[in-house]
């Protein structure tokens, strides 16, 4: 049987505010412990939450990039549920009236097509403490900073069909969050994390199998693997005879598993009801409007622009538009060099790319600004060097030796191209290889190389390798 | 120096602005009275003399530096819900038996800040849930006019305390009637403002929605001096309303010529003691005598009130009191197993069985599968409740009517039987479903037991109120009654 995979994803982004979604306590990440917990934080006895005005405005920025309707009137209600690092007893998050509905994006499926995932709902909730276990003897700590930080959680439709799709769609909200600047997106502090919702049914069946919901997964790597892990189990599980059962599961990193957490039955009843303690969002048509005004230039559009004004490959347009900051040290060094786009799109793509996950730095730490990259493609441009010196110049510039002029004329590596000194090297060479060129002449043409090596080699590489090539063949033809 | 309590705090800041006597001899001569005869009332929790008098030599030495706040040496009693910086804060559970609360509810800060002295906490029912003070983890408080009777609830500690002449007003909280039927149980005045009027934060919360702060006083012209420093925005209550603040003496003596009065019929039903119905409508009457005229207004919605109000307070406590689970603050359980049987350990051992039945109450009603029967519903009842008093409100100025079906009943009669109980909140409980403001004046006496008219106004008219509260008290002497024990 052929097997049809859905998914759904519910992704939690952390919203980049200085203080909280309730109260004015910081949001930075990594304080000790409970230092960043106000009153309100604690749910003390007595306070009260309100909102902070700057969670409204970044919900709505993400609602008009993902073309969705950003309601004028939303309510906070209250899920009620007891655990330690809840400390009111109840989360405030957005239950029947979120602040976004009906959103979309669009993601390339596997023929590299666009495919359209739906959004169903963005909604506004305050985020939990954390409950801390190792190195207490016999009991449990709780950590209350992450408490009341205020998270987007951003509901898909079941439209994806595949891990490999959900992980682009991830990557696009990902994306898409960052270039708003409503996120930092960072997965490793947990800003930016998804829950999964995978079933299984035979390719052509309407309904929807039985869903398992993958909890808390935070890199891309790991919900490709937890998808593809569970949609393994699923059907394994059918074709064995078994049933799918509506549970909420773990993924296991170290093992590569899921497990089960809790099934539907112990599920909670959450008793979502309005929030007394505030009142609903309303927001007017002409903030939504003014807010639209303020958005960006986002990933999609860039990449067409890209594609259309600077002729790149649509690749090359994809991989450069999916952070702003790469989109913009492109354009910067675009703006300041003869160089080709494309040629500056393979150097951004090719070895800056290398050189940055080498150090494990972001394009906005590169140890070679946009303007110093350009200065050493206009070089490549006019035929002052080679393409493979300049790699030699490009890791002398990243080594802090200074620009690609300085350490062109530092280690003379300047092209050569000079006729008269090239034949003279062309003619060196022929000379000392009386049996290649004897072999040469007999027909074995593929021997060309060799001596376009031993010439380069004589030059140190900078002889012009198109002149070299052009003297070396006329002058063993005659 | 002798006979201060008797006096009115508009009377004793007199006494202060002439010289007559200093806010420590004030707050010395009070503390005095409580410490006398408070073993009879049970109605202070926790008496904070030290900072009392160490507040009063403060306010003293701002009176002799020309630095004299709207409240400056006046004593005071808060509530034992209202957070007090450094103090135990109670809210009359075991739950907060050893709570110390870390900051000062808004209202607590703006009285200081006006230079108010704090006597005490006043004791209460459990959480603010109970109409009789019974449900006080402290025990009981006692009516002044007679000790074998309840003050009512649950800010019996501070209308008994008011009506003792302990302090000349103390703060209150109101969900359903909490400030206005023990008001009316002991011939105080107690005045709940329009939600919204005055900032909850601090007051540790029953059913948000419904909660208002106000004052148990003698005279309407005591509430009114510190209606005016309570009222007003607060940013960090949302639910508090940015609307200008009246001067709400300054205005108290307007003529009530002309104002209209709205009766419901529905207020005088069977429900209501005889005695008690004659002796509002004789109040009424007085009241029309002073220029007013009284018409009947229809409220086809307002026998709902009781019911919807005991969906909506349950449902919004059960969620509000999850915060009181042994973790962090408050009463935890010795040697928990595990953490499920610290939570129930420390709630079953911290809360009693009144807060419990809510709480069971209010979890019940929000359950998938009864909230759209139950909680919906009743919101929906609720705002049909609200709209019959702004049809009303458009005809008239205020409603009057009786505060509590009966004067003050006697400790243990009603405490088994939760609905009789809940009854005694029927006249009361409209006010808080449309948040409109509402006073309970002192208007005669049922065998020796005090009566309290009931006014009700349309939202931010606390001015209304306190007019007619005021004329009629200039026409009457019964806020001056004292219980005999505490002359």
């Amino acid at each position: 049987m052929t097997w049809e995979v859905v998914i759904g994803l519910e992704i939690h982004t952390q919203l980049a505010t200085k203080s909280k979604i309730f109260s004015a306590a910081s949001t930075a990440y990594g304080a000790e412990p409970n230092t960043q917990a106000c009153l309100v934080d604690l749910g003390y006895p007595g306070v009260l939450p309100v909102l902070n005005a700057e969670v409204v405005h970044m919900a709505a920025m993400f609602g008009l990039a993902v073309n969705a309707t950003v309601a004028e009137r939303s309510v906070f209600a209250r899920k009620n549920y007891f655990y330690p690092d809840l400390p009111k007893g109840y989360q405030i998050s957005q239950y029947e009236l979120p602040i976004v509905e009906h959103g979309e994006l669009f993601i390339a499926d596997a023929n590299g097509d666009d495919k359209r995932i739906g959004i169903t709902r963005a909604h506004l909730e305050e985020d939990a403490g954390k409950s801390i276990h190792e190195g207490l003897d016999k009991s449990s700590g709780i950590d209350l900073n992450r408490a009341g930080t205020p998270l987007l959680e951003i509901v898909s439709e079941p439209d994806i069909r595949s891990a490999k799709e959900a992980v682009a769609y991830m990557r696009k909200i990902h994306t898409i969050v960052r270039y708003l600047g409503i996120s930092d997106g960072n997965m490793q502090e947990g800003s930016f994390r998804c829950d999964a919702n995978v079933s299984v049914r035979p390719k052509g069946q309407e309904e929807f199998g039985t869903r398992a919901e993958i909890k808390n997964l935070n890199s891309f790597r790991f919900i490709e693997k937890a998808i593809n892990f569970e949609v393994e189990r699923q059907i394994d599980l059918i074709e064995e005879g078994g049933e799918v059962v509506q549970e909420t599961r773990l993924y296991d990193s170290d093992k590569d598993e899921t497990r089960s957490m809790r099934s539907k039955e112990e599920a909670n009843d959450y008793r979502y009801f309005p929030d007394p303690d505030l009142l609903p969002v309303e927001i007017t048509s002409e903030y939504i409007e003014t807010v639209r005004g303020q958005l960006p230039e986002l990933p999609d559009a860039k990449q067409q622009r890209f594609v259309s004004d600077y002729d790149l490959k649509k690749d090359d347009a994809a991989i450069l538009t999916s952070s702003r900051p790469a989109a913009d040290y492109f354009e910067a060094a675009v703006a300041a060099t003869e160089a080709k786009p494309q040629l500056v799109a393979n150097w951004v793509v090719g070895d800056l790319s290398g050189a940055l996950n080498k150090d494990g730095l972001d394009i906005g730490a590169s140890k070679i600004s946009a303007e110093d990259l350009a200065g050493l493609l206009t070089r490549i441009q006019d035929n002052t060097i080679s393409g493979k010196i300049a790699k030699q110049v490009f890791e002398a510039m990243w080594d802090g030796e200074g620009s690609a002029d300085e350490i062109i004329e530092a280690k003379g590596l300047k092209q050569i191209t000079d006729t008269s000194a090239i034949e003279a090297v062309v003619d060196k060479v022929i000379e000392a290889n009386p049996g290649q060129v004897a072999e040469y002449k007999a027909g074995k043409d593929k021997l060309i190389g060799f001596f376009v090596g031993q010439v380069m080699k004589e030059t140190k590489g900078q002889a012009n390798p198109g002149q070299v090539n052009q003297i070396l063949k006329a002058k063993l033809s005659g | 120096m002798m006979d201060l309590h008797t006096k009115t705090l508009t009377e004793l800041a007199a006494g202060l602005d002439s010289g007559e006597f200093s806010s420590v001899e004030l707050t010395q001569a009070m503390l005095d009275r409580i410490a006398a005869h408070d073993e009879a009332l049970n109605a202070m929790v926790t008496v904070t003399g030290e900072n009392a008098l160490a507040a009063a030599g403060k306010a003293d030495a701002d009176r002799a530096a020309g630095n004299i706040g709207a409240l400056n040496g006046l004593p005071i009693i808060h509530k034992d819900i209202f957070c007090t910086r450094g103090v135990r804060t109670t809210c009359g559970s075991k739950m907060l038996d050893n709570f110390i609360s870390p900051y000062d509810a808004t209202i607590v800060e703006r009285m200081a800040n006006a230079g108010a002295v704090v006597l005490g906490k006043s004791n209460m029912d459990e959480f603010a849930m109970g109409s009789s003070n019974e449900t006080s983890y402290f025990g009981p408080v006692r009516n002044p006019w007679d000790l074998e009777r309840s003050p009512g609830g649950s800010s019996g500690g501070s209308a008994a305390a008011v009506a003792a002449r302990f302090a000349p007003a103390a703060t209150a909280t109101d969900t359903g009637g909490s400030i206005r039927q023990p008001a009316a149980l002991t011939g105080t005045l107690g005045i709940k403002p329009t939600y919204g009027r005055v900032s909850r934060y601090g007051m540790i919360a029953f059913a948000s929605s419904l909660d208002q702060a106000g004052v148990i006083t003698r005279s309407a012209e005591d509430a009114a001096r510190l209606l005016g420093v309570m009222a007003g925005f607060d940013e960090r209550d949302s639910t508090c309303i940015d609307e200008p603040v009246p001067n709400y003496v300054a205005e108290l003596g307007d003529s009530i010529e002309g104002l209209k009065i709205g009766i419901v019929r529905q207020h005088f039903d069977e429900g209501l003691d005889a005695d008690c119905g004659a002796r509002v409508k004789d109040a009424i009457a007085a009241i029309e005598s002073l220029g007013a005229t009284a018409v009947e207004v229809d409220m086809p919605n307002i026998d709902y009130s009781v019911p919807t109000y005991y969906v909506v307070a349950p449902a919004e406590c059960s969620s509000n009191l999850s915060r009181f689970d042994g973790v962090r603050f408050g009463h935890r359980a010795e040697n928990a197993e595990d953490l499920f049987d610290l939570y129930c350990r420390s709630r079953g051992e911290g809360f009693g069985d009144e807060v419990k039945r809510r709480i069971m109450t209010g979890t019940y009603v929000l359950s998938a599968g009864y909230y759209d029967a139950y909680y919906l519903k009743a919101q929906q009842v609720r705002h049909l409740i609200a709209d019959d008093f702004k049809k009303a409100f458009e005809e008239v100025d205020v409603i009057a009517g009786p505060t509590a079906p009966s004067p003050a009943f006697k400790l243990g009669d009603k405490v088994d039987d939760p609905i009789t109980m809940y009854l005694n909140d029927i006249y009361t409980i409209g006010a808080n479903l449309g948040g409109f403001p509402a006073v309970s004046v002192p208007c005669g006496f049922v065998n020796d037991l005090p009566v309290g008219l009931h006014l009700v106004g349309h939202h931010f008219d606390e001015s209304a109120l306190l007019r007619c509260a005021h004329a009629y008290q200039q026409a009457t002497d019964w806020h001056r009654a004292c219980p005999e024990d505490f002359a």
